[in-house]
């Protein structure tokens, strides 16, 4: 360590005041304070404060995206391979999907870090952490086939509208992630939906596709033919086709737990979204004879239970939903914001077949909506208080 | 016994260092001083040149604004230093203890026998006043006004905090004494909390004329804000006077005696404090005596007052008026290689993302290391987990941060303290300097209101 202490100390002159790089500072401190905590001490109120910063925040969150993002690599593989109808071991699966799925992550954390990093230069800010987890996420929202550029187009656009315009990490409206992946639903359809994307198949020589494979999602099942062939276990465990770290709600909940244990995610909101969603699927299920078409009648009685585990429901909700940023910030708002994102994550898929994915476009729906949600339960505070104070006085 | 009102958001956290019930002996400390950065809203004048003799209640200097409030001498003896500042501004006043006190005599009275008018005078006098707070704001009490209700907390739950039943043992009469003497000062009741964790002293509880709450649950529920605001919470317009107990005994020995006795006893703690003890000693004593041959080695803060809200001291320096407890505490200034992504077994957090969780700890030795830089606010719901009163803090922060005074006023600034927020500021990640924003939104609301 104090290998790095001596190159940061020797290189630090050349980004201070007067120095060549000076413009860089923020560059420079930001690989600085990334290798030592700094040694600030306390000035002001408390002398002794938590041990917990941003960057550990982040690294936790990180942390709980590994199982998801493992078992997605190796149900890359999976699906290639069964989609070609060949039997190869655990690890070819995992390295076939390691290979598609990595090159993705380089190039999210480049791009946007990069483009962080341009803002904190130009603004003269310091580094912030946030690209740490959406940097992450966005690769895990994406389906495999899905060329880079837009990959590196997509996080451009999360940084900078998503964030940057706002004012940096913490001043941001919408989950930038999800506008990553808005940006490519909207931008790019035919790599984001259908049943062509979700699996590699890429071929080579004496390679083929097997007969009558289908690489469409539950969730593009069901919005076509008002059934799937997928089985909710399968759903459950994750070896279905789908986004690369939505699949699977085995690997989801396991960072779940990490979150609530840890006490970075907000349990509130995953419990009230888990609600949302059930009450929604029951409302379905109760109304599904009434329907207007076959289709969609099939789709109504899909039993609620399984729209918790098909698509990006579980994911959206234990990821999504709960960052702190674009949620709602009062308890009582957070139970609010997750039901809804839930009910309405449910409502869409269903009512809409165009964008299966609804619970991306619920909870970007709610972000919006978090802060007037966030507003009511203030009010009703100061209302109790301005109550109190005319009791006194009458 | 009434019933236990449960503060339920909050924590403890627990220090090394926790003083162990004895007196310690050390000899009397040679200088006192009063620091008039000690009392919020006051701008201090001089009433004493250095090499002026004094006795124990001669003033040393007054409130600019109401010259009535007077801050007298701890003891009696020879002005030796007047320490300026920035700007010139008062920074100490320094007194050379005499050998054998001398007092003011300011005439023994039976408070219960005397007018309102007149207890307000002795206290004014004797420089006992400015141990009086008014809530809202957290400054010393305007004496032309007539609070609605005085509240008295008789226990700390701050780490590492004097064991209220263990320093006033003894000293029921004093304390009963002090407390007819406040009644006076007020047409509504004298509340007294206690702590429901323990059996509390019966000085306490044996008091006449108070009504007596009782409070259990981790810090800060020991905080007068929180008594307040769960029996009867400030209003616009409203005002309550909140005192020390050790000061009520101060004031009960000047009516029962005639003779401002600023005797305070401390706790010394602290994990760099060898022997952890109580001190016998007077209001703004030098520190030196306590610290010396009882700390370790090694670069150390001293604090005046707990580590959430005590003030930085010089290791020469002196206690505070207001501070009933000395901390010592190891200086962090030392970069820690990657310390964000190592298991940080030994520090402490409230969340579960360090892994000290998975060591049983006693008590931390924590330093002083901000662990982090500052950002803005991403994290939610941490302020709230600590914070037992109906307010939004974040919220309210955020109205100070931007000048609103109408959103401060709403989302109720009236009822805080910075104390009040200190554990907010110990467990926020984007180390926000929490209490000195809301001292700055009482400073202007004190400004643009008047108190």
């Amino acid at each position: 360590m104090n290998i790095f202490k001596n190159i940061l100390n020797s290189v630090k002159p050349h980004f201070e005041k007067g120095g060549k790089w000076e413009k860089l500072y923020p560059v420079y401190d930001g690989f600085a304070t990334f290798l030592f905590v700094p040694k600030h001490t306390t000035h002001s109120g408390a002398h002794i404060r938590d041990g917990i910063d941003l960057k550990r925040t982040m690294i936790t969150v990180v942390l709980a995206l590994v199982p998801a993002l493992l078992f997605g690599m190796w149900n890359v593989g999976y699906q290639h391979y069964k989609a070609l109808g060949e039997t190869v071991g655990f690890w070819d699966q995992f390295l076939f999907g390691a290979v598609k799925v990595l090159p993705m992550v380089v190039v999210s954390y480049a791009v946007g870090l990069g483009v962080e990093f341009a803002f904190c230069v130009i603004k003269k800010h310091q580094i912030n952490e946030g690209y740490l987890v959406t940097g992450m996420l966005i690769p895990l929202i994406m389906p495999v086939d899905i060329p880079l550029w837009m990959v590196a187009l997509s996080c451009i656009f999360a940084v900078v509208i998503g964030k940057e315009v706002f004012g940096g990490t913490g001043m941001n409206i919408l989950n930038p992630a999800l506008t990553a992946r808005a940006f490519a639903f909207f931008a790019y359809p035919t790599y984001m939906s259908g049943d062509k994307v979700w699996i590699n198949t890429s071929t080579q020589a004496g390679q083929s596709v097997v007969d009558g494979y289908s690489g469409a999602t539950a969730l593009g099942d069901l919005a076509v033919k008002g059934e799937t062939s997928l089985q909710p276990i399968d759903m459950f465990l994750g070896t279905i086709p789908g986004s690369i770290g939505e699949t699977s709600t085995v690997a989801i909940l396991i960072g779940a737990v990490m979150l609530l244990w840890t006490g970075i995610g907000s349990w509130r909101i995953m419990l009230s979204a888990l609600l949302g969603g059930t009450a929604m699927g029951l409302i379905f299920n109760w109304f599904a004879p009434y329907a207007i078409s076959p289709e969609q009648q099939a789709f109504m009685a899909v039993p609620f239970w399984q729209h918790l585990i098909m698509g990006g429901f579980a994911f959206g909700v234990v990821f999504m939903a709960t960052d702190p940023v674009s949620a709602s910030q009062t308890f009582r708002g957070k139970w609010i914001y997750g039901f809804l994102a839930g009910f309405l994550g449910v409502m869409i898929r269903v009512f809409n077949p165009a964008y299966p994915e609804g619970i991306m476009l619920a909870i970007l729906f709610m972000n919006v909506m978090a802060p007037l949600i966030d507003h009511y339960v203030i009010e009703a505070n100061v209302k109790r208080r301005k109550k109190r104070l005319q009791v006194k006085v009458a | 016994m009434p019933n236990i009102i449960k503060i339920k958001r909050g924590v403890d956290i627990k220090l090394k260092g926790k003083a162990e019930q004895i007196y310690a002996n050390s000899d009397m400390p040679q200088t006192f001083a009063l620091k008039p950065t000690d009392f919020q809203g006051v701008r201090a004048k001089l009433s004493v040149k250095e090499g002026d003799e004094v006795k124990a209640g001669t003033p040393l200097f007054y409130s600019k604004d109401r010259d009535a409030i007077k801050f007298c001498s701890p003891v009696s003896g020879e002005v030796v230093e007047i320490v300026r500042g920035a700007k010139r501004k008062l920074m100490e006043v320094k007194v050379l203890a005499d050998k054998e006190t001398a007092y003011e005599d300011f005439g023994a009275a039976d408070p219960k026998s005397i007018d309102r008018e007149t207890i307000r005078e002795k206290l004014l006098a004797s420089g006992c006043w400015p141990f009086i707070k008014q809530r809202p704001y957290d400054v010393v009490a305007n004496p032309e006004r007539v609070p609605k209700a005085i509240f008295v907390s008789c226990f700390d739950t701050a780490p590492l905090a004097a064991d209220a039943d263990f320093v006033v043992h003894g000293l029921d009469e004093e304390f009963q004494s002090g407390i007819d003497a406040l009644a006076g000062l007020t047409d509504g009741k004298i509340h007294l909390s206690v702590d429901g964790r323990t059996n509390p002293s019966s000085v306490f509880t044996n008091c006449k004329g108070v009504s007596i709450h009782r409070f259990s649950g981790p810090h800060p529920a020991g905080n007068v804000g929180v008594h307040i605001h769960h029996i009867d919470p400030i209003n616009k317009g409203e005002a309550v006077w909140t005192i020390h107990y050790q000061d009520v005994i101060t004031i009960g020995r000047l009516f029962l005696e005639g003779k401002f006795r600023a005797e305070r006893n401390i706790a010394v703690t602290g994990s760099e404090i060898l022997k952890p003890r109580y001190y016998k000693t007077l209001i703004g004593a030098n520190i030196k005596n306590f610290v010396e041959g009882n700390i370790t080695d090694g670069n150390l803060r001293y604090i005046s007052g707990n580590v959430l809200t005590g003030t930085q001291i010089k290791p020469d320096g002196y206690l505070g008026f207001y501070s009933h407890q000395l901390t010592v505490i190891p200086e962090g200034d030392e970069e820690r290689f990657f310390g964000w992504i190592t298991p940080n077994f030994d520090n402490f957090s409230i969340s579960r993302t360090l892994f000290s969780w998975l060591l049983p700890h006693r008590a931390y030795r924590l330093d002083t290391n901000m662990n982090g830089e500052e950002r803005a606010y991403v994290v939610t719901g941490e302020y709230e987990k600590v914070f037992p009163f109906d307010i939004y803090p974040v919220q309210l922060i955020k109205s100070i941060m931007v000048n609103d005074i109408e959103a401060m006023e709403n989302l109720g600034i009236y009822e805080v303290a910075e104390e009040d927020f200190a554990l907010c500021e110990v467990v926020c990640t984007s180390k926000i300097p929490v209490q000195q924003t809301v001292r700055e939104g009482l400073d202007l609301m004190l400004k643009e209101l008047g108190d």
